[in-house]
């Protein structure tokens, strides 16, 4: 579909689509120097345990690994949903973004589990820097998927109410950003984070 | 607004479940001394940050917008410095605090 072919208001949409999407991609990179810096934070920090716990006494490799698989998957099926807006075919957008929030809640409800375990056995963030980096680090992204999961449920909801219209696929497509954005992060965190703590 | 087929989805996320189990198997049986682990974790942790660029986030030479490109770049370049410049720092000290 050459641009030539589009009729004024057409060309209006594709133009307000893109430059929105630039916008939302500029949001994007602001958050991955954030993330970076705690990354960096993160990485200095490993040795300052104060005599508590370390990584390798805390991480759970499976548990990282099932939350990566979550993570991956989801980001498959946000893929599947985007090729359902550009299909047209509102019931598998639907559908899709049904499946994507259902991974994406058990990826946070494996978190909170982790965390919770942590603060449970006197490894709270308040134990160590390791232990303050670590939360906030993992929590920083942690909060950045339970937003992306709000997300879909109000664009669920546009798409149920108002169907897949030009504005409803534009925020689609910004969201499909995000949620793949979430998941480069991630690979960060467990090749940064569990991995490493883990050898 | 190109569109994007099925196939790139399925390419990406094949080569990300690749690329996520490579170093998790390594870790779980210790296949490799600690400093050569680390570096097979580091190189398939870059790998797959591209994969997910390229077939996830549909980033290339021809479609993407140049200023999309741009901005990626220099946000790489300021984690670079900012990153770097971190690492530098700290270890300086460290070392100056060890002597």
């Amino acid at each position: 579909m050459s641009v030539m072919h589009l009729s004024e208001h057409e060309r209006e949409e594709l133009e307000t689509r893109e430059q929105r999407a630039l916008g939302f991609w500029l949001y994007l990179m602001g958050d991955a120097v954030i993330f970076a810096l705690l990354f960096a934070t993160y990485a200095i920090m490993i040795p300052g345990t104060a005599g508590g716990p370390t990584g390798k006494q805390l991480f759970n490799l499976n548990n990282a690994a099932l939350e990566t698989a979550l993570l991956l998957v989801s980001s498959l099926t946000f893929g599947f949903a985007s090729l359902s807006v550009q299909a047209g075919n509102r019931k598998a957008v639907l559908g899709w973004l049904g499946v994507t929030f259902v991974l994406g809640a058990g990826f946070i409800f494996l978190e909170l589990r982790e965390f919770a375990g942590l603060i449970a056995q006197g490894a709270g963030p308040d134990r160590s820097g390791f232990l303050s980096a670590f939360f906030t680090l993992v929590g920083t992204h942690g909060v950045h998927v339970s937003m992306g999961l709000l997300w879909i449920v109000i664009l669920g909801a546009q798409v149920a109410v108002k169907g897949l219209t030009a504005p409803v696929a534009s925020r689609l497509f910004r969201l499909g950003l995000f949620w793949h954005f979430l998941d480069i992060a991630w690979v960060g965190i467990f090749s940064i984070v569990y991995l490493p703590g883990l050898l | 607004m190109e569109r994007h087929g099925l196939a790139t989805y399925l390419i990406g996320f094949v080569l990300a479940v690749v690329l996520t189990a490579i170093p998790f198997w390594l870790v779980a049986t210790h296949a490799l001394p600690p400093q050569r682990l680390l570096l097979v974790i580091g190189i398939a942790a870059v790998l797959q940050v591209l994969v997910h660029l390229r077939f996830f986030l549909h980033l290339n030479f021809t479609t993407t917008p140049k200023e999309n490109l741009l901005a990626l770049v220099f946000t790489a370049l300021l984690i670079f410095i900012m990153v770097g410049g971190s690492f530098w720092i700290m270890f300086d000290l460290h070392q100056r605090m060890m002597s």
